[in-house]
């Protein structure tokens, strides 16, 4: 059972998608049934009150465990359990609701996730009116109007229409609207990816804030290790579909263990690196579809070894960080050169 | 410093409205020399890449070229008629957009493409083009040249995508590269895989990059100098290394404190409040002043140009020489 303070957890979780040929080029052609393991076999726990970060290059899956935790996507296999129940084993809308009012998502594209024709106060007011949160117009009226001063809006904002808005000020309506039914968690994924460093940090500040004032737990998804370095207490990386690596931020940026970590701190471009000199690693990610046996970083891992070819590492305790990879296990790993100086 | 390349002089780019005439680019000025690396930041809006454009001569109308002039090796490009323009792009001037699906024809192999570029530019048979074309697939580092010059752009994954259009780009031995947010769509380890082959173009050929990227992370590696742009204009000018660690203009140093940082402390960020003016809103006197820590009086009524800021260029009255004490008090902040 988990621990009672453990308010998310995601036990060997796996979403697979069927993108096989249509039947008749199949039969035609001769083409084989595929499957996309988008996620295959993730499992993490989260604490209340913390941020939890999932890192990893486009296509690794971490969207889909975005998904999967809000109960967009239902799971393949595994079980994902909030606050002791399990979303997916609800059968009806109305039996998910009071699990979903406390569960919310705030997407990437601040252009996209807003319904252009409604304005502002109706797109806040829509979870409150879904899940019955007001007793009254006046009522609904007043809560819309303190939604947009906590996300530094003022409530008159209230009357215009997403387009009248910047990309920073759109995302504070999601983050408004995502607020409105008094969640205890969100998922962000890539919530400031879209827009412009200044902006960036403003947002970021005010999810600090609010996390702070409202005792928020977030599951945080980007690409960005800057931004997930500021804002997590602990970090997991994703690597088609897996997870490869979970410590504590201090941990996974003093000394990161897989090989993959190690290859994402070394190429992100640093503007403390003025005219430095690198040797960029090559290879890219392979196609999810058809993965490498074995770990299947191993095409791109320069400790690679027969076994590493074979046998798909599982995550195991070193010295305090999960980390599925053969060559941690076995001691065979250089020392790591995190970004961040040891103690 | 090396004779410029490109020098563009108070370049003004308007855009008529229902609203009157807005100015998008206004008073830009700027040289790059040969193996230069400028880095162009700046937000969305701030005019980067329509100076871009402007240089190119693919300015979407109605927006249009309102004053000032471009010259290339001497020679003035901003005057051209479209014909002579079409023959500088791609023989003078490549181009590399974010988005390397827009640059590719999806229905030509990538070798035919990088032949009908060849042959409009330079004097080669087919024969000599496919060459050529081949040398430039194995330069821009795609493995298998030989089989993947007879592949579709859909074959390629988006980094070798972007690395043929690099390939596309400096086919012609182009003397000035154009390159806006080339790396912004890709995954963060292919990002330094095509910087680097950026800057070892620029080393081994001497061609001269015009970088615009709104990511100061992959300015600070690959630009030798920044153009940090605001509102249409150029606020500060100078050395990366200068720029990056010791902002003059409070603008980019608002801009520098609010990136985050692996390393730092882990509070809050430091953030500018506010945000930068829509076009037809911009405020009189420094288009900065109604978000500036330290504005004062003449901010609000009059426009600073560049001035020498202690190391860099900024526009901003801080450092006119009248107020000689406060500059010295901004430096000694470090």
């Amino acid at each position: 059972m988990p621990e009672p303070e453990t308010l998310l957890h995601v036990e060997d979780v796996r979403r697979h998608f069927d993108v096989s040929p249509t039947a008749l080029e199949r039969l035609l052609q001769g083409k084989n049934r595929a499957t996309l393991k988008a996620v295959d076999g993730v499992s993490f726990t989260m604490r209340r009150g913390e941020t939890f970060a999932l890192v990893g290059e486009s296509g690794c899956g971490k969207s889909t465990v975005a998904r999967l935790v809000v109960g967009i996507y239902r799971p393949t296999a595994g079980r994902i359990v909030f606050a002791g129940q399990e979303l997916a084993r609800l059968k009806s809308r109305r039996a998910a609701a009071p699990l979903r009012r406390r569960l919310q998502m705030i997407f990437q594209d601040p252009y996209a996730s807003l319904n252009p024709r409604w304005r502002v106060k109706r797109i806040i007011a829509e979870p409150l009116r879904t899940h019955g949160l007001a007793a009254s117009e006046a009522a609904l009226s007043a809560r819309v109007a303190e939604l947009l001063m906590q996300v530094r809006l003022s409530p008159a904002d209230g009357e215009k229409f997403p387009h009248e808005f910047s990309g920073g000020q759109r995302q504070r309506i999601s983050i408004a609207r995502a607020l409105a039914s008094n969640p205890e968690f969100l998922v962000c994924d890539e919530p400031t990816s879209a827009l412009d460093v200044s902006v960036q940090a403003q947002i970021l500040n005010l999810m600090k804030d609010l996390q702070r004032q409202l005792g928020l737990t977030y599951l945080f998804i980007s690409h960005n290790l800057a931004v997930i370095y500021q804002m997590s207490d602990r970090v997991a990386v994703m690597y088609l579909g897996r997870l490869v690596e979970i410590a504590s931020a201090e941990r996974l940026f003093t000394v990161p263990r897989h090989p993959y970590t190690r290859l994402l701190l070394e190429t992100i471009p640093s503007i403390e690196m003025t005219g430095r000199e690198r040797e960029p690693v090559a290879g890219e990610v392979p196609n999810p579809i058809n993965p490498p046996p074995g770990c299947s970083f191993h095409p791109r891992c320069p400790f690679a070894n027969e076994r590493c070819r074979r046998e798909l590492p599982q995550l195991i305790d070193v010295a305090g960080t999960l980390v599925a990879c053969h060559a941690a296990e076995e001691g065979r790993l250089p020392v790591a050169s995190g970004m961040l100086r040891p103690g | 410093m090396a004779e410029p390349l490109l020098r563009v002089e108070n370049l003004r780019v308007e855009l008529p409205s229902r609203r009157g005439v807005l100015t998008a680019i206004d008073d830009v000025s700027f040289t790059i020399a040969p193996g230069e690396v400028l880095g162009v930041v700046g937000e969305s809006g701030a005019g980067k890449s329509l100076t871009g454009a402007a240089i190119i001569g693919l300015l979407e109308p109605p927006l249009r070229v309102a004053g000032g002039r471009i010259s290339l090796a001497g020679r003035r490009i901003d005057d051209l008629s479209p014909e002579a323009m079409r023959r500088v792009r791609g023989r003078e001037i490549g181009a590399i957009f974010q988005d390397p699906l827009t640059s590719l024809n999806p229905l030509y192999t990538i070798g035919r493409q990088l032949v009908e570029t060849i042959r409009t530019h330079l004097d080669l048979n087919p024969a000599g083009a496919r060459e050529r074309a081949l040398s430039l697939l194995r330069e821009v580092g795609i493995a298998g040249a030989a089989e993947r010059i007879d592949h579709y752009p859909h074959q390629f994954s988006g980094g070798m995508r972007q690395r043929v259009v690099i390939a596309l780009a400096i086919a012609a031995n182009p003397r000035l590269i154009i390159a806006d947010e080339p790396t912004t769509a890709l995954d963060v380890s292919i990002q330094a895989q095509i910087i680097a082959l950026l800057r070892r173009l620029c080393r081994d050929h001497g061609t001269a990059v015009m970088l615009v990227t709104h990511d100061m992370g992959v300015i600070a590696e690959t630009a030798h100098r920044v153009a940090v742009m605001y509102a249409g204009r150029i606020v500060e000018l100078g050395a990366v290394n200068e720029v990056v660690a010791n902002p003059r203009h409070p603008y980019s140093r608002g801009l520098m404190d609010s990136i985050p940082r692996i390393g730092g402390r882990r509070e809050r960020l430091r953030q500018i409040d506010g945000a930068m003016p829509r076009l037809g809103e911009i405020p009189k006197g420094c288009p900065f002043n109604p978000r500036c820590p330290e504005v004062f009086d003449r901010c609000r009524q009059q426009r600073p140009d560049l001035m020498a800021a202690a190391g860099t260029e900024a526009a901003c009255w801080l450092y006119d020489k009248a107020r000689l004490p406060v500059r010295q008090t901004l430096n000694a902040r470090t």
